[in-house]
Formats: C-alpha cells, sequence, structure tokens
C-alpha cells in the first residue's frame, strides 16, 4: 500500500488560477520524494492537498489508504513550515509536546517522547528554553521535533530550510537524513532548491508552472548514507544538470538557482 | 551543534540600574512641572495675564499649597483632609475594581463573541461602537431606577450600581482588543492547528487566547483608569457622598475660597488611577515573562 496516493487531482482557486492540473503520484513506505519547480508552480498546494489542509476541485488523495481528511484526523501526518511557526509563549519542550497534548497523551508520556525527540534533534538541554532564545536553525529542529513527536507515518515538509543561510541548510540537510534514517517515516519536501532536493531524495518530482503540473519525476540513485562527499560526486552534479533541464523545459519561468 | 548566547533582556544589576534611573527621571520630570506651573504663575500674576484666564491664587493655587491642604483640616473640628480623601478614594476604588471586573470579564466575553462569527461581528460591531457615544451620565438614570429599586427582586447597593456604571467605560476598549487579538493569529500557526484536526475550541484556548494577551494587557491598561474615571463620575448620579466623587463635588463648591483642596483631590485621584495602572502592569509582567517581545 502506498503512504500516498494521488489521482488525477485538479486545484482552481476563485478567480480561475490553475493551480493543479491533473496530478497523479504515488509516494511508497520510507521513500524521500521533493516536489521543486518555479515559484507559482502549485508545490506548496500538492502538498497542502496532502494534508488536507486545502481541498482539490478535482480527484482523489489517501494516505496510508484513508481520505486524506480521515488521515489528517488521525494523525497521519507530521507537518514542517518555512518558518518554525513555534508558539513563543510555549517553552521548548512544551512547543515539542502540543500536538502530543492534544492526542491527548498523559503527562509522563510526553514528558518522556519529548526527552527522546530532543535528542534526536540533539536539543537536549534545550527543553526549558523559549523558541526566541534559538537560533533559526534550531527553531527549525525543535518544529521537525514536533512535527515527528507523534511517530507520524508520513512528514510533510514546506520548503523548512528556506528561510537558512546556506551553511546551516547544508547542515540541517545532514542532520534530516540522519532523522529520517532514524525515523523510518516517509518524507514529501518541497524546496527551491536543485542541490537540496539531489541531495536529499529518493525521487524527485519536476513541476512546471502555469497549470501547475508534473514535467518529470527524476529516480535519485546516490548511495545512502549521505554526506558531504556525495555533494562532490559526478553523479551528484549529473542529477542536478538532469533536474535544471527539466526545469528549462518545463516553464518559460525564470529557473531557481 | 553550538549553542546560540541565550540573550536575557536585562541583568538584575543592570535591572536595578535602570529603575534607579528611571526613578531620577521621573523627579526630574515632576521638578519641570513644577516650575513650568509656578513659573507661568508669577509671570501672570505680575503681569496681570487675563488670557488663557485670568491668573490669580484662586485659578492657579501653590503647588506646595495642594500639598500643604492634604494636612490640614477643612474644618476645624473634622480629621485631616488626607484622612477624609484616602477613605474617600477606598471607596471609589471599590467600586472601580468591581466595575473593572465586570467590564473586563463582558468586554472579553463580546470580544470573543464578536470574534467567533462574521455575521455577529458586522451585526453587532457598530453597537459596541455607538455604545461609547451615549455619556455615562445619560444611562445613570436608567442604571439607578433598574437596579436600585428595593421593590425589584433583584436590586442592589448604590455603590455597585456605580461599579455597573464604570463598567460601561471599561468594557469597550477590552471587547474591541478582544477582537483584534483573537483573530492576530499566524494563519500557519491556524494551519498548525488544522493539521493535528484540533477543534474550536482547542485553538481558541491554546493558539488564538495566548496570541491576544499582550493586546488584552494594552487594553486593561486603558480600562482600569477608565475604571476610575467612571466611578468618580457614576457617583454624582448615584447620590454617593463617600467617594472621590462626592468629594470632587464638594470641594468644587467651595473652590473660591479654597482651590487647594479640590487639586489635592485631583491628585489624589490621579494617585488611584496610576495605583490601578500599575497594577495591571505587574499583572502583564507576570503573565507574559516568557514572550518579553509582547510586552509594551
Amino acid at each position: 500500500m502506498s503512504v500516498v496516493e494521488i489521482q488525477g487531482v485538479s486545484k482552481e482557486f476563485k478567480g480561475g488560477t490553475v493551480a493543479l492540473q491533473d496530478i497523479d503520484l504515488q509516494i511508497e513506505q520510507g521513500e524521500f520524494v521533493s516536489l521543486i519547480g518555479p515559484s507559482g508552480c502549485g508545490k506548496s498546494t500538492l502538498l497542502r492537498v496532502i494534508g488536507d489542509l486545502i481541498e482539490p476541485s478535482r480527484g482523489a488523495v489517501t494516505v496510508n489508504g484513508k481520505s486524506a481528511r480521515q488521515a489528517r484526523q488521525d494523525h497521519d501526518y507530521g507537518i514542517v513550515f518555512q518558518d518554525a511557526v513555534l508558539y513563543n509563549w510555549r517553552t521548548v519542550a512544551k512547543n515539542v509536546a502540543l500536538p502530543l497534548e492534544l492526542a491527548g497523551w498523559s503527562r509522563e508520556r510526553r514528558q518522556a517522547r519529548v526527552e527522546e525527540m530532543l535528542d534526536l534533534v540533539e536539543l537536549r538541554g534545550f527543553a526549558d528554553h523559549h523558541p526566541w532564545q534559538l537560533s533559526g536553525g534550531m527553531q527549525q529542529r525543535v518544529s521537525i521535533a514536533r512535527a515527528l513527536s507523534f511517530d507520524p507515518a508520513l512528514l510533510l515538509m514546506d520548503e523548512p530550510f528556506g528561510a537558512l543561510d546556506e551553511m546551516t541548510r547544508e547542515r540541517m540537510n545532514a542532520e534530516l537524513l540522519r532523522i529520517w534514517e532514524a525515523s523510518k517515516s516517509t518524507v514529501v519536501f518541497v524546496t527551491h532548491s536543485i542541490a537540496e532536493a539531489v541531495f536529499l531524495s529518493t525521487r524527485i518530482v519536476v513541476m512546471s508552472v502555469r497549470p501547475g503540473r508534473i514535467s518529470k519525476v527524476i529516480p535519485v540513485d546516490l548511495a545512502q548514507p549521505r554526506g558531504t562527499a556525495t555533494r562532490e560526486e559526478p553523479r551528484f552534479f549529473e542529477l542536478a544538470t538532469e533536474v535544471r533541464e527539466a526545469l528549462h523545459l518545463g516553464g518559460h519561468v525564470e529557473v531557481p538557482a | 551543534m553550538a549553542s546560540v548566547a541565550v540573550e536575557r533582556p536585562a541583568e538584575r544589576g543592570v535591572g536595578v540600574k535602570r529603575v534607579g534611573s528611571r526613578g531620577v527621571l521621573l523627579l526630574v520630570v515632576l521638578g519641570v512641572l513644577w516650575g513650568v506651573w509656578e513659573g507661568f504663575r508669577a509671570i501672570g500674576i505680575h503681569y496681570g495675564l487675563t488670557r488663557p484666564f485670568t491668573v490669580d491664587a484662586t485659578s492657579m493655587p501653590h503647588i506646595h499649597d495642594m500639598f500643604k491642604a492634604l494636612f490640614e483640616r477643612p474644618n476645624a473640628e473634622g480629621p485631616l483632609l488626607i484622612v477624609t480623601l484616602l477613605e474617600a478614594a477606598a471607596f471609589t476604588a471599590k467600586e472601580a475594581a468591581l466595575g473593572f471586573a465586570m467590564g473586563s470579564v463582558g468586554g472579553f466575553a463580546i470580544g470573543a463573541l464578536l470574534a467567533h462569527s462574521r455575521m455577529l461581528q458586522r451585526g453587532f460591531l457598530p453597537y459596541v461602537v455607538a455604545s461609547q457615544t451615549v455619556p455615562i451620565l445619560a444611562i445613570a438614570p436608567m442604571v439607578v431606577i433598574w437596579f436600585t429599586n428595593p421593590n425589584s427582586t433583584f436590586h442592589v447597593t448604590a455603590w455597585v450600581a456605580v461599579a455597573i456604571l464604570a463598567s460601561y467605560l471599561t468594557f469597550f476598549p477590552v471587547a474591541i482588543a478582544t477582537l483584534r487579538g483573537l483573530q492576530a493569529t499566524d494563519h500557519r500557526a491556524v494551519e498548525l492547528m488544522r493539521s493535528y484536526a484540533a477543534n474550536r475550541w482547542t485553538v481558541l484556548w491554546k493558539l488564538r487566547f495566548p496570541t491576544a494577551l499582550p493586546y488584552l494587557f494594552s487594553a486593561l491598561k486603558i480600562s482600569a483608569t477608565a475604571s476610575i474615571v467612571g466611578a468618580i463620575i457614576g457617583e454624582s448620579p448615584t447620590s454617593i457622598a463617600g467617594g472621590l466623587g462626592g468629594a470632587i463635588l464638594n470641594f468644587a463648591q467651595f473652590y473660591s475660597f479654597q482651590p487647594q483642596n479640590l487639586w489635592a483631590t485631583n491628585i489624589v485621584a490621579a494617585a488611584l488611577g496610576i495605583a490601578f495602572f500599575l497594577v495591571v502592569v505587574g499583572a502583564e509582567r507576570l503573565v507574559l515573562r516568557h514572550a518579553p517581545e509582547n510586552v509594551a
């Protein structure tokens, strides 16, 4: 059974903008799939359709074999946005515990899990800090810990590192891969960055603009686990080139760096 | 990963120093105001100014006379003025505190209700706003007749009626701030809640209410002082003589003989307003201490 199954999904916004057109996509257990494309290609919309935060105009989405709505209600996915979206009045620990609180976990279970999660994102010792005391990269790791805290089968990420500087971003990429391997989750990852997509993904979905369509799907056969050396392999550059060309073919719009 | 420097807005020692320099600043400002008053008075009397008003010992008593009046007896056999005024202030504070509490709770309820539904907001917000154009003196007789008639099943003592009048001034800022604060949430924070399939109540208490708190406290600061004004004004139509409102009316009658007494009363009323304000500021510091950037 696929974790995500998207069949014939289209989305038109009020005013007639076609954000998505005839999207078909299957994502299997344990995959790391990146959605890449120029601004306005609907990649964030597609992510929100999977998460049942936006309703498609046509087509069907199933997550874990259920309707997207049911999956949302069953807490089947965690989501990470471009901004960490932490609640400033809560400590780091309480931010991570938020979804657990809403799911009715007991205090002891929550505490144990929060500790586990902070270990995973290497923020042990920051439990009692407040978000405004952390750097952008650390905040985003709190947000990842929060998204993974209830052990969702699926992790949706909407340009999570887009606001970070290049150095921090590369470090976060490596960390995310480590977390992905440790948590055995399935990831759908929206990005602007070709290098990021190639480095992280097992499969890259290239989208084009107006209307938002899938123009190419590129499997990434780089060996796991990946590290700094991966970025210097010839295969890395070949794949990056392939993605870049697909982006050029897909649209007459400026191509992101 | 290298830990990031944790920025504390102020170390303890620095904080004490800041409080100290604030105190000095306060004294300097008070001194300047004093000087401006006495200076204008001296010039006005010397040159016989009649604009913007006739300056003489009655229109502008010495400031030291105002403070001196506090420790004199307006009636030979009566208590010191300050004793009378502090008793009056305590009475007015009781009315204002109840009015503030009722107005804040009511204002919050109204704001939350209007935030809940756009239709309610469209329908009722204009009337909430319009309510503030009706002067408190115009509604006072109705409040008195409705709520203090001993023949009614539900009736209250006169000071509670004053509190009701004070609440009329305090609910408005709170209602507007609650409405705005509850709608000020970041749309992504709301999306996050949706991704957890959180219901309306959860979103309200875990997200919207904490977001609204800084707005709420700004309004409560306005309401705190407004509740004093409301209580003082409300005392005259309810015929309460024991509060600051009564004292003001009384000393206003004898202004031409003893102007300093009315001024002294005003000083006490202002001090009461400041005290109410500071209580709210203290509560704000306490409640919002974990989000210092939210404290105005």
